[in-house]
């Protein structure tokens, strides 16, 4: 097993109708059990490139991938993610990497079932582990205080931090191995954000981590690795410290002390 | 301005109010002496415009002589208390109120008022309003009773939600989830254009082609229930599937993307996400439909048959009470126009209690 979780290889994805590639060249390794964050000016493509790492892209048809994105599990070995064409190969991808988005998305139902939905998926029909897995995972995200005596009430009704944090519990559930984070607080106020750093924080020591963040206090709090991607392109990929302290380009620089972006 | 602003739309709000409520008395007004001649009994009666012999007692023979005259003459009062009901609608200021409550007042003491109620009461429980002598020498009655056309409308509604629903259904969802994106704009367009055909083309449709077709698969008559549901289905299927769809596309991408990201598959998806968070908007245009469906005209005139019959099998000809009104309106004077108009207040009552309790249901659930 090599040190990286996952590894991206030479890749290049253009969007549908698109003349140009909006990402260009991507090589980046997520390495295991640690946070890796992607920073860059909005537009940069570093959203696009989370977002090729489980496939989401593959719901809107006639994206174009090139190059490689390899997963290394210990059930399936080596996997070049982009090769994958079945539904079923798709549902092993998006329950091995989960992903949790921009905004909140409870579902239309009771956070029991927002948690219990993705195990039911999983074919976990058994109530007693439902009900132990949900709890295990509100308790993993600091919900299950907050939320044990309204199980059965609609998802929607609760703030809008702990959503978040439910949308989290739903994905820790499912006990992936990588988890995105696609700017997890940017909607959320700053009380909220920290919670959701702090279990940021929690979740790694079981979980590979990569996040996308505008915030580049937030980078520096949470993450072990730091990637700055600038017009598609990944202009430098170090230590968190490294790119902080001692940024190796002009533009990295330039893009975190505010310069610029 | 804001002041402005907030009469108009209170107005507005308003003018719908009495409009309803001018809708409903006069709906009422006009059918009571057919409430009255016949009671809740009506609703249960399948006979319509046929002679009964009564049995004579002398009271009653007494009695009926000054009746007459009064059933005749309530449709020539009526109507101009009518105009002017119409005239003060028209007008739509909130002055109208007091006005429309005093006429509606009125109009019913002038109905009410003159004794009728007296005079029925006093008929001994019978039924029967005595007509002159027949050539036997014995008093007959014509007779209505609406439980042909009411079970037809509620059984040819019946057939066009089970036939439409699925089928509505499936197209909204293959037009906003399945369907490749350049199939997407025409066939929207189809539906809607279809949804704009005026419903006796459905109609004329239906009865030279689609009855004699479902008549070949079903056997029976090419007129009958089950064409008459099945048309109605037809009608109103473009109708449901272009207002689902468009409660469909109200689904955020994220919250569907976010389920596939948890492996859920396309029919999951569509299950679990996008039914329950459209709820309201699906539950919403079947109710609609529902309401189009119950009051349709003239596509079922043309294909119900018309015959005050009750269907032994679904592919037997019967009747309904909107196609009833349309067909038997301009002949109808007296007694049976009263008769008439009880239909349309039960029409008005079945559709609102359905809507009514479809909305309070659904809306109830809807809230988990």
């Amino acid at each position: 097993m090599t040190q990286n979780k996952m590894e991206v290889k030479d890749f290049s994805f253009t969007y549908k109708g698109a003349a140009k590639p909006s990402l260009r060249n991507i090589n980046l390794p997520i390495e295991r059990k640690k946070v890796t964050a992607l920073i860059g000016p909005s537009g940069c493509g570093k959203s696009t490139l989370l977002r090729s790492m489980n496939r989401i892209h593959d719901l809107y048809p006639g994206n174009k991938y090139e190059g490689q994105i390899m997963l290394h599990t210990e059930d399936e070995g080596h996997t070049d993610i982009l090769t994958l064409k079945k539904e079923n190969d798709f549902i092993w991808l998006r329950q091995t990497v989960g992903m949790v988005f921009q905004k909140p998305t409870p579902f239309p139902m009771s956070i029991f079932d927002n948690i219990a939905y993705g195990l039911r998926l999983q074919g976990e029909k058994n109530k007693a582990v439902l009900q132990e897995k949900v709890e295990k995972s509100l308790k993993d995200v600091a919900l299950w205080k907050e939320v044990k005596d309204r199980l059965n009430d609609d998802a929607r009704g609760l703030s809008g931090g702990q959503q978040q944090r439910l949308c989290i519990a739903r994905v820790v559930a499912l006990k992936p191995e990588v988890i995105l984070f696609d700017e997890p607080t940017s909607a959320l106020d700053p009380l909220s954000t920290l919670a959701i750093e702090e279990m940021i924080f929690e979740l790694k020591q079981d979980y590979t981590i990569a996040i996308v963040t505008h915030n580049m206090q937030q980078a520096s709090r949470i993450s072990d690795y730091t990637a700055f991607m600038y017009l598609g392109e990944l202009i430098e990929f170090d230590t968190t410290d490294n790119i902080f302290t001692a940024p190796k380009k002009q533009q990295t620089e330039d893009y975190i002390t505010g310069k610029f972006g | 301005m804001e002041r402005i602003f907030r009469i108009i739309s209170q107005s507005s709000a308003t003018f719908l109010f009495f409009v309803l409520i001018a809708t409903v008395s006069v709906l009422y007004l006009y059918a009571k002496p057919a409430i009255e001649q016949f009671g809740t009994y009506f609703i249960i009666d399948p006979r319509w415009g046929v002679e009964v012999t009564v049995k004579e007692s002398p009271t009653k023979a007494i009695q009926t002589t000054p009746s007459s005259p009064q059933a005749s003459s309530e449709p020539t009062t009526t109507p101009t208390e009518e105009e002017n009901l119409e005239d003060e609608d028209t007008q739509a200021s909130i002055s109208d109120d007091e006005n429309l409550d005093n006429l509606d007042a009125g109009l019913d003491d002038d109905l009410g008022g003159e004794d009728i109620d007296a005079q029925i009461t006093s008929d001994d429980e019978d039924d029967f309003e005595a007509n002159p002598t027949n050539a036997a020498g014995e008093k007959t009655e014509v007779v209505y009773g609406g439980a042909v056309p009411i079970v037809g409308t509620i059984f040819s509604t019946a057939i066009a939600m089970l036939f439409s629903i699925p089928i509505a259904m499936g197209i909204a969802v293959f037009l906003s989830e399945i369907a490749h994106e350049k199939l997407v704009a025409p066939v929207g367009i189809a539906i809607e254009l279809l949804a704009a055909i005026p419903s006796i083309i459905y109609g004329m449709w239906a009865l030279f082609y689609f009855g004699p077709f479902i008549a070949s698969i079903f056997g029976g008559h090419s007129v009958s229930l089950l064409v008459a549901g099945l048309t109605l289905g037809v009608m109103i299927i473009p109708f449901m599937a272009a207002l689902s769809r468009d409660a469909i596309n109200t689904t955020p991408d994220v919250l569907k993307e976010s389920a596939y990201a948890m492996g859920a598959t396309k029919l999951e998806v569509t299950k679990d996400i996008i039914f329950p968070y459209a709820k309201a908007g699906i539950i919403g245009s079947i109710i609609i439909s529902l309401g189009r469906a119950l009051g349709e005209t003239m596509a079922v005139a043309f294909v119900i048959g018309g015959v005050f019959e009750f269907a032994k099998s679904v592919t037997d000809p019967t009747n309904s009470i909107p196609v009833v009104l349309a067909n038997n309106f301009a002949e109808s004077s007296g007694l049976s126009m009263n008769a008439l108009f009880y239909l349309a207040l039960i029409l008005f009552v079945v559709s609102f209690i359905i809507i009514f309790a479809a909305k309070h249901y659904f809306l109830r659930r809807n809230k988990l």
